[in-house]
């Protein structure tokens, strides 16, 4: 079950392929308990360069605390974690946050009272080298179009699919090697939905590895390479995201069936 | 009544505006912690004042002009500021907002009382540094220090609005005060971004201790308490959070008590502030202006009870202890003992109470002094008024502090948490004020004197000993009662309120009605408590029950462990009884009782005995 499945050939992705470590990022082993309650019980997965991968399940399967785990918000009880062939485990937040990791929390969690520009600059935090930043800065609102009409504005006023917009926008200010996104359709609009999957899916063409949760397993696994089900803290399901894509099996996870 | 005059009234424009420009510069740091940590800083009132003895220092000893003097100041304070966020908050990050709460009481009071051993309880006279000299001005006389203190006030809000706006290090400020996690996901480090909000706050605030203190040309530890609770209300005023709002609720508040001490004399001066503080906090918590700023959400539980597994008493010691307690006066006769374990006794009565009301029913309580304060004068002007006699005083005393003080305390119901912590602290100094203010009944600051003796049917009890044993025995009454009501449905439905109010309300408990009930059976024994020192000691005035004492009760309870009756037993021994018998630590009280307040928080919330 857990042999590294094949890259992506997209030819940006494949440019990035020779480097140190055969996988981007990589869990071990992951056990994480809030108080008694166990969530992970002995968690392995993979992302590879370049890839898209989805992370599958339904509620309370531990997909959140899995990203919180990446992020170094939840620190597990065994196990590690894996960025570049480094081990991140023990880092704090900000200086995961450093070594190329973005993130898109689960519902947006822009600043609200912070101007439109002003939150896609705390994107670049963590970056130092100024001239780029505003390099990118210019390629983001030529991007998204949307946010250079609302630039002074709070950010509390945009709509849910804009305010989508912004968090991606946001995090891709960072210039990420990974960017992680927990559950970017949820709340939003069909139409909304499609433009994120889109943008999801040429975001990665440009490059970035993306690592995202979903419950939405049939709109998610349309744009992934490969994906993983996650039912009660075990991962029960892995494969392609083809193979996936309408298998009963999937479906049987998230009713809680027997998978097998 | 004054007359007005166009003069006078410009004149007290100008002084409120002044008073309210350093108002709002204490308000400003607040704000900002309270954005960044979710925090009511306790501790800022103190940092206050260390600020302005740094500056008479300067300039009265060391004869420095006011530049190098602020420079020293700002640096001295900024430092404070974050060993205060490292004490206090950094390792309670994840408790309840209660638990830092309390430890920057906690830090507060071992401050107040380091400086009082330094420098003396007594106001030291701190002439200002400027020329006297006053320019009329359009008909308005504006002095050196008036000007300087406008001119500081303007700068520094100014400078504080730049580094929000423009700066980097500002925008993380605001990020981290608007969603911690997310602001950490941008590769923000919030600790570092906490210890430097900690940090502009505390400069803020010791530069307005300095300007404060050459503005009534005096400097004294007890200053900061009040300073604290203006700075609050002053925030509460303008929106809590809000930097604008705290200048503008800081200005409001100045001009507020100026005019108002101007027309209705000066010992009304803090009343205002906590009519305020009350006020707001219950008819518009969002403050005058913060229509959008919603109040940040509060956890289900009032108050901080760390799961823990009580030490069950075994009833053989419960009973050995109290024949022990019984035969004291026949092992040692020394009175000077009794005195102090008759002194225990009575704060055991407090303790209960508090462990009554915050521990089992959730309410933290701030302010449960004025129920002794209530009780105390009650059964007192009974007694000397129309002359009742002790016992029927003593339990009208009870009674009176017990209705009273709940309806007074009814506003609170609503609120929740630390916001519970800040309207009792102002109900306890509101009933104090009313004490201070009423004069035709309680004689003001002079208090009352040659209130009539303890006594029962008639004989009085004045020898030590006998007093010893009443005060033990009302304590034994008022524990029975108080453990009966813990067995009854009452003591599960306040643990279920204080679990979680709104699945309790969910199950059709009446929030209201059941604090209330914990209110008035926790005040009942306070008052009783109250009732019998007035009677003890003859004399009473405003002080006798002052606002320490609250926090002194409160910190023997979270000891002895909330909701604990043995355990806040065992706390009021242990903090009347131990500082006493260790004399040379005596004037250090105040001091031990912080740093174990700060302590406890931290390393044992539990107590010693284990939460109930």
């Amino acid at each position: 079950m857990n042999a590294p499945v094949a890259p992506p050939s997209t030819p940006m992705a494949q440019a990035m392929l020779p480097a140190s470590a055969p996988f981007l990022l990589q869990l071990e082993g992951i056990q994480t308990f809030y108080g008694v309650l166990q969530v992970h019980f002995g968690l392995n997965l993979h992302v590879c360069r370049g890839e898209i991968v989805c992370l599958l399940g339904g509620n309370a399967s531990g997909k959140s605390t899995t990203m919180k785990v990446i992020l170094g918000l939840v620190k597990p009880r065994a196990g590690r974690v894996l960025f570049d062939g480094q081990p991140i485990t023990d880092l704090p937040t900000p200086q995961i946050i450093r070594r190329g990791i973005a993130s898109v929390p689960e519902s947006r969690r822009i600043f609200p009272e912070m101007t439109v520009r002003e939150n896609l600059l705390m994107g670049a935090y963590a970056r130092a080298d100024r001239e780029e930043v505003r390099r990118d800065y210019e390629q983001m609102l030529e991007r998204f179009p949307r946010l250079r009409q609302r630039l002074d504005q709070r950010a509390g006023v945009l709509s849910g699919g804009e305010q989508q917009m912004l968090a991606m926008a946001r995090a891709l200010m960072s210039r990420p090697k990974l960017i992680c996104m927990d559950e970017p359709t949820m709340g939003l609009s069909p139409l909304f939905v499609d433009r994120v999957l889109d943008l999801i899916q040429h975001i990665n063409q440009q490059g970035v590895t993306v690592f995202m949760v979903e419950q939405n397993a049939n709109l998610a696994l349309q744009i992934a390479h490969r994906g993983y089900v996650l039912q009660n803290g075990h991962i029960v399901l892995e494969g392609a995201a083809r193979d996936l894509l309408g298998s009963s099996e999937v479906r049987d996870a998230y009713l809680g069936g027997d998978a097998r | 009544m004054p007359e007005f005059t166009l003069r006078t009234l410009a004149d007290q424009l100008v002084n409120g505006l002044v008073i309210g420009n350093i108002y709002a510069l204490i308000a400003i740091g607040l704000a900002l912690i309270f954005g960044v940590a979710n925090l009511i800083n306790f501790a800022h009132g103190s940092v206050y004042m260390i600020g302005a003895y740094v500056g008479w220092v300067c300039v009265t000893w060391l004869g420095w002009p006011l530049g190098p003097t602020f420079i020293v100041v700002a640096v001295a304070c900024a430092a404070l500021g974050v060993l205060i966020e490292r004490l206090g908050l950094r390792r309670l990050q994840s408790e309840a907002r209660i638990a830092p709460l309390l430890a920057t009481i906690g830090i507060s009071f071992a401050l107040d009382q380091l400086v009082q051993l330094i420098f003396s309880p007594n106001p030291q006279s701190f002439p200002s540094p400027l020329p006297a000299t006053r320019v009329m001005l359009g008909g308005v006389s504006i002095g050196a220090l008036d000007a300087l203190i406008a001119v500081i006030t303007v700068t520094s809000a100014a400078m504080l609005f730049a580094f929000l706006r423009f700066t980097r290090l500002g925008w993380a400020l605001r990020a981290t005060a608007q969603d911690r996690e997310a602001a950490q996901q941008m590769g923000v480090d919030v600790n570092a971004i906490q210890a430097l909000t900690f940090a502009v706050a505390a400069v803020l605030g010791g530069i307005g201790g300095v300007m404060i203190g050459m503005y009534f040309t005096s400097v004294y530890p007890t200053m900061s308490y009040g300073a604290m609770l203006k700075g609050f209300a002053a925030n509460l005023l303008g929106g809590l959070g809000s930097v604008p709002g705290a200048v503008i609720g800081g200005l409001l508040l100045g001009l507020i008590e100026t005019f108002g001490v101007a027309l209705l004399g000066s010992t009304y001066r803090n009343l205002f502030t906590f009519v305020i503080l009350i006020g707001v906090l219950v008819l518009r918590p969002t403050g005058l202006f913060g229509a959008r700023r919603a109040m940040p959400p509060e956890p289900l539980t009032g108050t901080f009870v760390a799961n823990s597994r009580p030490v069950r008493v075994p009833r053989f010691v419960v009973i050995g202890g109290l024949v022990a307690a019984v035969l004291l006066p026949f092992i040692s006769s020394n009175p000077y003992l009794l005195q102090i374990f008759t002194n225990a006794w009575l704060f055991a009565m407090l303790a209960l109470s508090i462990t009554l009301v915050t521990g089992t029913a959730g309410q933290m309580s701030l302010g449960q002094a004025g129920f002794l304060a209530i009780g105390g004068y009650a059964s007192a002007l009974l007694a000397m008024r129309l002359g009742w006699p002790l016992e029927l005083s003593l339990l009208a005393g009870a009674a009176i502090a017990a209705a009273l003080g709940t309806l007074l305390t009814w506003p609170v119901f609503r609120l929740r948490s630390q916001y519970v912590a800040l309207a009792t602290l102002g109900i306890g100094e509101v009933i104090n004020q009313i004490i201070l203010n009423w004069e035709g009944l309680t004689n003001g600051v002079l208090g009352l004197s040659n209130i009539p003796p303890l006594s029962l049917f008639g004989l009085p009890i004045i020898e030590t000993s006998p007093i010893y044993w009443f005060a033990l025995a009302m304590l034994v009454v008022a524990a029975l009662f108080q453990w009966r009501l813990m067995q009854s449905h009452l003591g599960r439905t306040w643990r279920a309120m204080r679990e979680d109010e709104v699945a309790a309300r969910a199950f059709g408990v009446s929030l209201n009605r059941y604090k209330a009930l914990a209110f008035i059976a926790g005040g009942f024994i306070a008052g009783l408590s109250g009732a019998f020192t007035a009677h003890m000691y003859s004399y009473i005035n405003n002080e006798t029950f002052a606002a320490t004492t609250s926090i002194l009760g409160l910190t023997m309870v979270i000891l002895g462990g909330m909701g604990n009756m043995s355990g806040a037993v065992v706390g009021a021994i242990a903090l009347t009884a131990l500082p006493e018998l260790f004399r040379p630590l005596a004037d250090a009280r105040y001091l031990i009782y912080g740093v174990v307040l700060l302590l406890l928080v931290r390393f044992r919330p539990q107590g010693l005995l284990g939460t109930v």
